[in-house]
């Protein structure tokens, strides 16, 4: 669905330097990015701001033309074929709107439909079974200026919907939204990518985002791939110590734990947060607690993704 | 097909102007009078003077209305490009890429300056008053030509429009720029070219075909000579002149989008 390979986009910064003077600098956004995306698949983008996700974005979409590099998306070149690629794709950029401010939600979607020459029978159904999922049928006919953020998030995901793309890019779509509007779009992008097939690609900030929709990620900075791969692989990679939080019966000390790096006791030595490597498992560290103290609870944490994140740009 | 979707844009663009009502009719009114004023500067002038550049209050009036319907149109198809800067800057400008139709078609309908209607309709009523004031020798011919000025006009002066703020695409602070063009063009066509000295004449003239808008048409129609020897064909030409600038004006916008995507800002 998506291939890329050795993509550079430079920029021309012209900065002052003294009064008159000016200095022209070339700045590589995306240095040599590379990676492929399946149909079907859902992978997240992420990278710190500035890292290069944007314009690799805007490239993917035909928006910007490469300086460099090899780029297919659809099996097209987006620079050169954006039309095109336009009717095949559907992008929702969190930050700026595809919707008509001044008119209700319904009659931007009917515009939508002429410019992308929907069929009014697909139009129909789609637009109904989205609203069914989204919940727009109380907004539906509210201008768009007078909606609520998460309500208007749910209008331009629909929106970029209408004309059944294979693929849907999202740029930080669920940015500014409250808990409750961030979970019913990962439930209905979750939804759309597992049902209808449709690839996602998204970039966030938002790391719950991935965790919820996204088994693949991709990671940038500085304009070039750091990691490709699996949450679950990447995270067994950089952050190798999983900790298994135990509350004892009574208070104890706890010694000679197989794989136990490190631990923290809190409580008066009720709470036990026990720091294990990934050469042995929760089981044995489990077995060898209890053997040594009456154990009342347990549970095992995996590192967070945002620290896996920042453990990947830290090993730069 | 492609000609519905931008009707449909126009139509949306109508529906949300209309959502404020009272503030609209407002604005038509407010621009009608801006015209009318425009009117009343040149009659306060031939208080003044008898003639201007060699002609009559009544002649200029007829520039002046021709001028004006023609800018009038142009600024409700294309005014609102002097918007360019604010959309390149929020992103806008992306959003619009990503459709499947062309960027220019989509600006202008989507954003269309209804306002204007005031404008235009007050330009309308002093053309007509003009045509009648003047001793026109009526025929197949000047008849078209009275139809065609303004219209001409109007994409001379869209096509101007285009033409300077596709400069935005290199210069973000470009606005100003464009609007010395733009409003400029205007202020210069209202006016006999035969008032302005000959380096100011010929750019406006020539480089912006400013002149073709409503001098030499108007010279056409009155049945004048021009008084700077120029010959009579010109002031039948405007519409070949309208479709030139077009196709300039339509290949500007094209090299300028075509930089934007290139290097972005």
């Amino acid at each position: 669905m998506i291939e890329v390979r050795e993509l550079r986009r430079e920029f021309t910064v012209t900065t002052k330097v003294g009064r008159f003077r000016r200095e022209r600098r070339v700045v590589r956004a995306v240095d040599d990015v590379g990676f492929e995306v399946a149909a079907g698949e859902a992978v997240g983008y992420v990278g710190p701001n500035g890292a290069g996700k944007s314009t690799t974005i805007k490239m993917l979409t035909g928006i910007l033309v490469p300086t460099s590099g090899f780029v297919r998306v659809c099996g097209v070149d987006p620079a050169r074929r954006r039309r095109e690629l336009a009717r095949r794709i559907g992008v929702v950029f969190g930050q700026r709107s595809q919707l008509w401010w001044d008119l209700p939600l319904r009659d931007s979607f009917e515009l939508l439909r002429a410019v992308y020459r929907v069929p009014k029978a697909d139009y129909a159904s789609r637009l109904r079974e989205c609203v069914d999922l989204l919940d727009l049928g109380p907004f539906l006919d509210t201008p768009v200026r007078q909606l609520s953020l998460g309500q208007r998030m749910r209008g331009e995901v629909v929106a970029s919907l209408l004309h059944g793309p294979e693929l849907l890019v999202l740029d930080e779509p669920t940015i500014g939204l409250d808990l409750e509007s961030k979970e019913r779009l990962r439930e209905f992008l979750a939804d759309l990518n597992r049902e209808r097939g449709t690839t996602l690609l998204l970039t966030t900030h938002d790391l719950d985002d991935i965790e919820r929709l996204c088994p693949r990620l991709v990671v940038i900075d500085r304009g070039t791939v750091l990691a490709d791969g699996a949450l679950d692989e990447l995270r067994a990679e950089v952050a190798p110590e999983r900790v298994l939080v135990v509350d004892l019966e009574k208070p104890a000390e706890l010694v000679g734990l197989p794989g136990v790096r490190s631990s923290r006791v809190e409580s008066n030595g009720l709470r036990h947060h026990l720091t294990f490597s990934r050469d042995t498992t929760a089981a044995k560290v489990i077995s060898a607690v209890a053997a040594q103290a009456e154990v009342h609870d347990l549970a095992v944490v995996e590192p967070e993704i945002d620290d896996v994140v920042r453990r990947l740009y830290a090993r730069r | 097909m492609a000609e519905s979707v931008y009707l449909k844009l126009v139509g949306a663009r109508l529906r949300g102007q209309m959502s404020y009502r009272t503030s609209f009719l407002l604005q038509c009114v407010a621009q009608a009078i801006n015209q009318l004023a425009e009117l009343a500067i040149i009659l306060v002038l031939f208080n003044r003077v008898s003639a201007l550049g060699g002609f009559s209050v009544a002649e200029v009036v007829l520039m002046y209305a021709i001028a004006g319907t023609a800018f009038g149109i142009a600024d409700m198809v294309a005014g609102q490009l002097d918007e360019l800067p604010t959309y390149i800057r929020t992103g806008t400008f992306d959003v619009l890429l990503l459709r499947p139709l062309g960027t220019l078609a989509q600006m202008m309908a989507s954003d269309l300056h209804l306002r204007k209607v005031g404008r235009i309709v007050a330009g309308l009523v002093v053309l007509a008053y003009a045509l009648s004031r003047n001793d026109i020798a009526w025929s197949a011919g000047t008849v078209a030509l009275a139809v065609l000025a303004p219209v001409s006009g109007a994409v001379i002066f869209s096509s101007i429009w285009v033409t300077a703020n596709a400069v935005c695409f290199w210069v973000v602070d470009g606005q100003e720029l464009a609007n010395t063009v733009t409003y400029g063009s205007n202020a210069f066509t209202s006016y006999p070219i035969t008032v302005y000295g000959p380096w100011l004449r010929r750019f406006f003239a020539f480089v912006v075909p400013g002149a073709f808008v409503a001098y030499y048409p108007s010279l056409a129609l009155l049945g004048r000579p021009d008084p700077l020897g120029g010959p009579a064909l010109l002031g039948w030409i405007s519409p070949l002149v309208a479709v030139a600038a077009a196709v300039v004006a339509g290949l500007v916008w094209r090299t300028a989008v075509r930089h934007y995507r290139g290097t972005g800002s």
